[in-house]
């Protein structure tokens, strides 16, 4: 156990996925609390109308939804191609 | 103004959920010979699929309140609904990047487990419990208060008897089938729930010409511009910011939702879920804005609000107007089945906080058999749906919308913050928890109780002493900063050579259950 702490892999592996982490959870809170904040100080940015029976804020709300699911998805992506590929690495190592 | 025959015995709705109920018995008949060991009667026995799981937990987090509630918001106010729907949305991510997987490597059968995972058991277990069995206790009155009142609507059922039903179905999926029963009953339910509300949408967006601008407009021409902008829900920004932390946050500290994770083999299931998750969830949220504007458009708000003051049947009512009696029975139905699954799977919850983390860790010392926990997991089931239906008879007509806000703000003030503490910091320590969970709990349910929900709107006083409706501004990052301050005062060494054992777990899986 105390083997896999000490590589290199092990290592980069924690901090890789750490700050892949990192940057996706700032990156929802950023849209959405940059959202809240906008509605809650200068809600009339959301109020102009674009065209008859559409306003800034539908399109905008509708879009914080989409894009906060492709953020999950942009991290499944990534831990299914890179992250479960090195922990295998990892382990196949240990088990030698 | 059009008319209704909701709230008046229907005949396909009674249909529908005798068929929802048969089926779903069948299911808990088939399960119940596979629910014998601690993992089958918690996790499923760590046999659903991520994309199952996915549906599961949208089944989960689906409730009554947010299909009939946010359409009927969206019905009444316009946008204002829409900014529910998109705070109840963003926790998915954080759940995803933060929570799930660790949950999923670190744990058993509770969030707790992750939190006791290098710490003292007896007091993390207990306290813990705390955070957790408010959350799910809250949620559940919530829950049954809102199902009495929507099954007298819907069915015309008198109060009492409709608690009682849907107490009583909902124990005995529990109690016989265990996780694996309430995980299919999840399933079953989000996909009716999904499939009815968007054929909903549909045939409401059909007379518009499948236009969703001209129906906004519709609307617009009706009730004026502003239900296109949003209004007066957030009077207070800092009352919004509050809102949205305790949303966001409060949804990766629910008991109910964390303990899925534990249904799928691994944690790369345990991911993929999430991503299902979100996109059902999120995809009915974009629904439910849809139906709410429909309803407003073809249903009006004036019959809307005179069947309930709060809007509540905007949706069944727009499934008469534009899919007749017929129509009308199977969303009613759906909305029934929504309530039954969401109540077993927060008793599930509340169960295994009870026998898991109080029973077997805390009375026996962590020693109990097999069919000992399992034994008392069923005794905690029916305890519990005895409960449930008291507390829900018991708050019969009361205002307990502050309820599931309260939830939320325990669940990210007393759940979210030792769960992520115990994860990510190597230096936190067993007094630290301890104090960062009493802090969130007792925090938020002060500040509610002082707040406008509950010092105004039930204790009827004239003005509130804590200005904002939702505590977690003040009570989350409270529970935090207690938590760092006591964890930096208090050493735990063994807890930090445990940090690396445990980092092993978390980031490969190696010796998860």
């Amino acid at each position: 156990m105390k083997d896999i702490l000490e590589t290199k892999e092990f290592r980069e592996l924690v901090s890789k996925k750490n700050r892949i982490s990192i940057l996706l959870t700032a990156l929802e809170l950023i849209m959405y609390f940059g959202y809240v904040l906008v509605l809650a100080f200068k809600k009339e940015l959301l109020s102009q109308k674009i065209t008859e029976g559409l306003t800034v804020g539908i399109p905008v709300g509708i879009a914080i939804i989409v894009l906060s699911w492709l953020l999950t998805g942009v991290y499944v992506f990534w831990a299914n191609t890179y992250y479960d590929k090195v922990v295998e690495q990892i382990k196949n190592k240990v088990r030698r | 103004m059009p008319q209704t025959t909701l709230g008046q015995p229907n005949a396909v709705a009674i249909f529908f959920f005798f068929l929802f109920v048969a089926i779903t018995l069948g299911i808990t008949y088939w399960a119940a010979r596979r629910t014998r060991t601690t993992a089958e009667f918690y996790a499923a026995g760590r046999s659903i699929s991520g994309f199952q799981n996915g549906l599961a937990i949208a089944g989960d987090y689906m409730s009554a309140a947010s299909f009939l509630g946010i359409a009927g918001l969206v019905a009444l106010k316009g946008y204002d609904g829409l900014i529910y729907s998109i705070g109840f949305l963003v926790g998915w991510p954080i759940v995803m990047f933060l929570v799930a997987e660790q949950l999923r490597n670190l744990g058993k059968y509770t969030f707790a487990d992750v939190v006791a995972y290098r710490l003292s058991q007896k007091p993390i277990r207990i306290s813990a419990s705390l955070g957790a069995l408010s959350t799910v206790i809250l949620y559940l009155i919530a829950q049954m208060v809102g199902s009495g009142s929507l099954i007298k609507l819907l069915f015309g059922l008198p109060y009492e008897l409709a608690v009682v039903i849907v107490g009583a179905i909902m124990i005995v999926y529990v109690l016989f089938g265990g996780m694996l029963a309430t995980t299919w009953v999840q399933i079953t339910k989000a996909v009716l729930l999904l499939s009815g509300a968007t054929l909903l949408a549909l045939l409401a967006l059909a007379q518009f010409g499948f236009s969703p601008t001209a129906l906004f407009s519709s609307v617009a021409q009706k009730y004026g511009d502003k239900v296109l902008m949003p209004g007066g829900l957030v009077a207070n920004p800092w009352d919004a910011v509050s809102l949205g932390l305790a949303l966001m946050f409060g949804t990766a500290g629910l008991p109910h939702i964390l303990m899925r994770f534990y249904t799928v083999p691994d944690a790369k299931e345990a991911r993929k879920s999430v991503f299902y998750a979100t996109g059902f969830i999120g995809y009915f949220y974009i629904l439910t804005f849809v139906i709410g504007f429909g309803a407003s458009a073809i249903v009006g708000r004036e019959l809307i609000s005179k069947i309930d003051k709060g809007g509540n049947m905007a949706a069944p009512l727009l499934a008469e107007a534009v899919g007749g009696t017929v129509f009308l029975g199977f969303i009613t139905a759906v909305a029934f089945a929504t309530i039954l699954a969401v109540v077993a799977g927060l008793t599930l919850a509340g169960a295994s906080t009870l026998s898991h983390d109080l029973y077997v860790n805390v009375v026996k010392g962590g020693q109990s058999s097999e069919e000992e926990e399992v034994k008392v997991a069923k005794i905690a089931t029916l305890i519990l749906g005895v409960i449930a239906i008291i507390l829900g008879i018991l708050f019969k007509g009361q205002n307990v919308a502050f309820m599931v806000g309260l939830a939320f703000a325990i669940a990210a003030s007393a759940n979210f913050p030792p769960l992520i503490m115990s994860i990510f910091w190597k230096n936190f320590t067993t007094a630290g928890a301890v104090a960062s969970i009493l802090t969130g709990t007792t925090l938020a349910v002060i500040l509610i109780i002082l707040s406008p929900t509950v010092w105004v709107d039930v204790l009827k006083n004239s003005a509130p002493i804590f200005p904002w409706k939702n505590p977690a501004l003040i009570s989350m990052p409270a529970s935090f900063l207690v938590g760092i301050i006591i964890s930096l005062l208090t050493k735990e060494e063994n807890a930090e050579r445990k940090y690396e054992e445990q980092k092993v777990r978390t980031y490969l899986g190696i010796g998860a259950e």
